[in-house]
């Protein structure tokens, strides 16, 4: 574990020269291979007639930003949902989000005949927002308030709801199954510029939120009891907390679908990194998902070229063992 | 410190349905260590977190020198009163002094940086608790004795003028529930601070109270100095059951020894 400020802010540095490092690579790498200076090239010079410079401005640039934001979101949601929870294996798609976002997106390919990739992002987002919301609602209802087995509860039920829906949908138009399949696996590959760029003063407004949160987050992880006894307003930071969760969750789910396993354990590595403190807990998760999402990225373009691998499949490949392997760790050290 | 009156006006607690406190006026007596006790659901608990804003009265209200809890801020009041609850749990990992620096939260603003000042309260707090040498090491490292003492000593960097705790002897031998009250009294006595607890052991709590409080029948049975009131009579309205009182050889304090049947059973 890192110990001291000043390490730790060592380590934040080389994070983030890595994910720069890595963007490179996005952009270099893939069945076209770009040379190093190519890329630099482009930034440079930007020539639309070269082929290359074409691939990089079109495609991949889109791709690593994509995958640098989503990694951040993913991330960060995945650190508040477990903080929120008290919940170590608790993930982002616990509070409905994915279920509800593909719900929407079934809804919209079968009965509204949407086709593009951008209408599914608004209706993904909507459906993740509705969703998320419903289970906040639900669970915060009763005496206790907004309490970890309720959220569980509801979340649990609502997204088993959603999934008989869509598929009670898709029974009724198979044709639809193919356009599903894909998205639900999750890729962010073909995606604009423009998908992230709607959203994206929303998921950054969530993301530096999500920063200044720390230090009630430290407070707030010893108990609601503690939290309210210091003289925090424990509902009022829930609530906070279950927004800024269905914003990055759900904005990241509408634009690239299911992206499984980062948000349950970057949370993890970044705890084992830096400890329980929440101030270094959010920036190294959010830098931490970006390295991982941009690796598996990469990644996806090799492993059965020239076809990609969906890159919620990648970070399965990756995060599985390494969970596995935490998880492991966890229990024979006691 | 400067006082702080801390009393309950016609309050009544429901859990659910059912009443738990009735319609019951009370006041704390300052500077003083009041100790609640009363049978397993009884209300105590109860009684102590609503004193300190953890649960709403279903009707009448808690004042903190005339003002009712409600209307105070939550911050405000983490300045004036510091609880600390059954058996809190802090998460994987953290230190001592990560803990004991929480103590300081209600005293600072999101956008401040942490002062000389409060690091020289979160020093005394450890230091008085006997935790320094143990600071850097996380909490669950720790034995019970030495982990509630590093939950108090967070209380106390609140700096409060009162302190409510409940149970806080609960999971800790003889040995380290005497060496836990011994530190509450010496507190007490020497910074002036008003301690409310719930205790269990009717023996301790005669012996380390000013002011005992029985709670019994979802009101007050009885209250006072312990040597005054408590009584065969009482133990057996308050607990249901059949004691004896004697004197505590050391303290002359309320001595209570239960019958039972014990050996007599065949």
């Amino acid at each position: 574990m890192l110990q001291t400020t000043f390490v730790k802010s060592i380590g934040l540095c080389v994070l983030f020269v890595l994910v720069a490092c890595l963007i490179y690579c996005s952009l270099a790498m893939g069945q076209l291979s770009i040379s190093f200076r190519a890329v630099w090239d482009v930034m440079n010079h930007y020539n639309a007639e070269d082929t290359e410079h074409l691939v990089i401005a079109t495609s991949r640039f889109a791709r690593a930003m994509i995958a640098l934001v989503l990694g951040m979101t993913l991330a960060v949601a995945g650190v508040l949902v477990q903080a929120l929870t008290r919940n170590p294996i608790a993930a982002p798609d616990l509070v409905g989000v994915n279920a509800g976002a593909i719900f929407f997106i079934v809804l919209a390919i079968t009965w509204l005949n949407i086709q593009s990739l951008a209408g599914y992002m608004w209706f993904g987002f909507l459906g993740a927002a509705l969703s998320g919301t419903a289970v906040f609602l639900l669970s915060s209802w009763g005496r206790d308030g907004l309490t970890p087995i309720k959220i569980i509860l509801a979340g649990t039920a609502l997204s088993a709801l959603f999934i008989s829906f869509t598929q009670g949908l898709l029974v009724i138009d198979e044709q639809s199954i193919q356009t599903v399949l894909f998205w639900i696996a999750g890729s962010i590959a073909g995606r604009d510029l423009e998908m992230l760029l709607s959203v994206l003063p929303i998921l950054c407004a969530a993301l530096f939120i999500s920063l200044l949160l720390g230090k009630s987050m430290n407070v707030f992880s010893s108990g609601d009891d503690i939290a309210k006894g210091l003289g925090q307003r424990v509902g009022l930071l829930k609530i906070l907390m279950g927004i800024l969760i269905v914003i990055l969750a759900g904005g990241s789910i509408a634009i690239a679908g299911s992206i499984g396993f980062i948000g349950l354990i970057i949370p993890h590595v970044s705890k084992k990194l830096v400890g329980t403190d929440y101030r270094w807990v959010i920036p190294y998760a959010a830098l931490l998902g970006s390295l991982l999402l941009l690796c598996a990225d990469i990644a996806a373009r090799f492993i059965i070229m020239p076809q990609e691998v969906p890159i919620g499949v990648m970070t399965a490949i990756i995060g599985g063992p390494f969970f596995v392997y935490l998880v492991k760790r966890g229990v024979s050290k006691r | 410190m400067i006082g702080l009156q801390l009393q309950t006006e016609q309050l009544t607690l429901n859990y659910g349905e059912q009443h738990i406190i009735d319609n019951l006026s009370f006041e704390i007596p300052l500077h003083k260590i009041t100790v609640l006790v009363g049978a397993n659901g009884s209300g105590k608990s109860t009684l102590l977190r609503s004193m300190a804003r953890l649960l709403k009265p279903s009707s009448g209200h808690v004042l903190l020198d005339d003002q009712s809890l409600q209307s105070i801020s939550t911050k405000e009041i983490a300045k004036k009163l510091a609880i600390l609850p059954q058996g809190p749990i802090a998460p994987e990992g953290l230190t001592v002094q990560q803990l004991v620096k929480q103590g300081r939260y209600p005293h600072q603003r999101w956008y401040q940086q942490w002062s000389g000042e409060d690091e020289h309260i979160v020093e005394q707090a450890m230091s008085a608790t006997q935790l320094l040498l143990f600071k850097n090491r996380p909490l669950e490292q720790l034995s019970g004795g030495q982990r509630q003492r590093a939950w108090i000593a967070m209380t106390l960097a609140q700096e409060t003028p009162i302190l409510l705790l409940d149970e806080p002897t609960t999971y800790l031998d003889m040995a380290h529930q005497i060496e836990l009250l011994d530190f509450l009294f010496e507190l007490n006595r020497t910074k002036n601070r008003t301690i409310v607890m719930v205790l269990h052991d009717l023996n301790l709590a005669c012996r380390y109270a000013d002011h005992l409080v029985a709670i019994h029948n979802k009101t007050i049975a009885t209250q006072g100095k312990p040597e005054h009131i408590v009584t065969s009579e009482m133990v057996q309205e308050v607990f249901g059951m059949a004691a004896i009182i004697h004197e505590d050889p050391f303290f002359g304090t309320p001595l209570c020894i239960p019958k039972g049947k014990g050996r007599r059973i065949k």
